[in-house]
């Protein structure tokens, strides 16, 4: 916003100055994310196993991540002897930049974008899949056979994924006939069913494909092939420690919220809540609304992040053969037909049949998700049991806790 | 000095110092690296002008497909002679020769180019009219005079669409990956 600033500052230091917020917010944005996200995967897969997950550190265990930190930033900064030390060193900063340069094009609320791009979708896609050449130049530099297979790997994986990921985005921008992501998001204003993820049958399909291969992009689980550590002790991180061990952890999370952000935008109606049939900043001024806007969008974002994290936690590591054999089997050809099917559709489906299936997928899916929220909070079966009894048809034997020793 | 011009010289003297570090260096993944730093600073020199599409193409053609390919083909090939270039006192000699004479090249024709005349609002294109051209839509009404072609009084021929040549291109592009996978398949035996 150098408009802003051209009233404190003279140009062009009002630029210099706009620059300087926007990459300072920016950069706190991802570092906060990064400190609660990496709290939230600990308590997330506790829960999932059946554990507390860190309890200890601060309230909740909220400061667990401060823990991890200061230990990370005390750790010695060591390389191997056989690595090449200029490249080791620096390839978790190319790794960080990408995830970072990908966030200035990304808006957070009407108008409130670092630097608006009129090929802000496009360039996302560049940068993000620029990332990487950090994992793969790790995986060399490190001068040990487990990084190298796992820098190999992430380069197969990632550059495969990067096709069928980029044709799933042209699916809504399509749709939306223009490659700016603000404009995209200012298209998908007033209730849900003017999100592009119900405009058709095809955009429906393309965010499930999109979503699944962006965590296949971001090297997340079930896809993280780079670093598994059942096979390949660390993969591309075995010979890193300390602080450049972080970088490549903020890097992670920092797509992850890149690519969520990128998918709430094309897809999930961007900044809007869907419930609200008007553009906040229009109707409460624009800081207000543009606050309310950016706590929706990061709230989407967060949500998107949270179902990967369920992923990771719920399904088993595909193989390296599967991982591919998923992406150019049935994504490649899947991704394809929703291209055609969708400039179809715009081409071939008159307006009110397309109003027709648009309310039946907005309505329906609601429904479908709002009958699964509910089922959670049902009693669960057997549940009636009286305490030291078993459920059901063993109602009138003892637990065996219950049974005394004799 | 204004904004522009410091951000100019920035980017061009680091780009410049990376290109001569892809000729200098002797280990070619250090060279693939050098060379990262040349290209994203051929993007931001795009940005710099305006042209984001230009520079995100930049960015998406060389930095994430062409330079991850060369990575990764040396990481499975580089062994021995290849990993560590040295360079004959000849090589320089023809290298540096070829090189002044390319710059002396650049350096008349850009003296040469005049300077494209402002547009009327102070706004660049989206790559919107880029995509109308491929499909041979001719802008009616530019907002600027468009350089390097002929006045549109004296053009008698019909709008050309770029579509069809930019498709046959690709098409061959196919056609020489199915080549390359058809020569490194796996060998099946005949049956005796």
């Amino acid at each position: 916003m150098p408009e802003f600033w051209s009233e404190f500052l003279q140009p062009p230091w009002n630029i210099v100055a706009a620059g300087g917020v926007a990459a300072l917010l920016l950069f706190s944005f991802i570092g906060g994310s990064t400190f609660f996200a990496i709290w939230a995967e600990r308590k997330v897969s506790g829960r999932i196993q059946d554990r507390l997950g860190p309890t200890r550190v601060g309230p909740f265990g909220l400061l667990q991540s401060l823990a991890d930190g200061i230990k990370l930033i005390s750790k010695e900064d060591h390389a191997p002897l056989g690595a090449d030390r200029f490249l080791f060193k620096l390839a978790p900063y190319l790794a960080f930049c990408a995830s970072f340069i990908g966030f200035l094009a990304l808006p957070f609320g009407q108008n409130l974008v670092a630097q608006e791009l009129n090929v802000a979708a496009f360039f996302m896609l560049a940068v993000l899949s620029s990332e990487v050449f950090g994992v793969v130049l790790a995986g060399y530099a490190s001068g040990s056979k487990w990084s190298l297979f796992g820098g190999v790997r992430e380069a197969a994986q990632v550059v495969s994924y990067e096709v069928p990921r980029a044709m799933c985005v042209v699916v809504p921008i399509c749709v939306a006939g223009t490659l700016n992501l603000n404009i995209i998001g200012s298209q998908q204003v007033g209730w849900f069913w003017n999100w592009n993820l119900f405009h058709d049958p095809f955009t429906f399909v393309a965010f499930f494909v999109f979503f699944i291969c962006a965590t296949a992009s971001c090297k997340r689980a079930p896809f993280d092939l780079a670093e598994a550590e059942s096979e390949l002790v660390a993969g591309f991180l075995t010979e890193y420690s300390g602080i450049r061990w972080s970088y490549f952890f903020l890097a992670e999370y920092g797509s992850m919220f890149a690519v969520s952000g990128l998918a709430s935008l094309l897809f999930l109606g961007g900044w809007h809540t869907g419930v609200l049939p008007f553009e906040p900043t229009a109707q409460f001024g624009f800081w207000v609304g543009s606050l309310l806007n950016a706590a929706v969008f990061i709230g989407k974002c967060w949500m998107l992040v949270l179902l990967m994290m369920w992923l990771r936690w719920s399904l088993p590591r595909l193989r390296i053969d599967q991982v591919m054999m998923t992406c150019l089997q049935y994504f490649l050809p899947i991704s394809c037909v929703l291209l055609v099917g969708v400039c179809l559709w715009q081409l071939l489906v008159p307006s009110s049949a397309a109003m027709v299936v648009t309310y039946v997928l907005a309505f329906g899916w609601t429904g479908f998700l709002a009958v699964v929220f509910l089922s959670v909070l049902r009693t669960p079966a057997g549940s009636d049991a009286a305490r030291g009894e078993l459920p059901g048809a063993w109602h009138d034997q003892r637990t065996p806790a219950d049974v005394k020793p004799n | 000095m204004t904004l522009p011009v410091v951000l100019f010289a920035v980017v061009a003297t680091i780009t410049a110092v990376s290109a001569l570090g892809v000729v200098l260096a002797k280990n070619i993944v250090r060279m693939a690296v050098w060379l990262l730093f040349t290209l994203i600073g051929v993007s931001l020199l795009y940005f710099l002008l305006g042209a984001e599409f230009a520079g995100t193409v930049q960015l998406i053609v060389y930095v994430g497909g062409t330079l991850i390919l060369i990575v990764f083909g040396v990481m499975l090939t580089a062994q021995g002679p290849l990993r560590e270039l040295r360079t004959r006192p000849a090589e320089w000699v023809i290298g540096g020769i070829v090189g002044a004479l390319l710059f002396g090249l650049l350096v008349t024709a850009s003296y040469q180019i005049a300077l494209p005349p402002a547009s009327a609002d102070n706004t660049l294109p989206g790559p919107g009219p880029l995509g109308l051209t491929f499909l041979g839509v001719t802008d009616v009404s530019p907002n600027t005079n468009v350089t390097g072609v002929p006045d549109s009084a004296t053009i008698t021929r019909k709008p050309v669409a770029y579509l069809l040549p930019f498709e046959i291109v690709s098409v061959h592009l196919l056609v020489v990956l199915v080549g390359a996978a058809y020569l490194a398949r796996a060998k099946r035996r005949v049956k005796a």
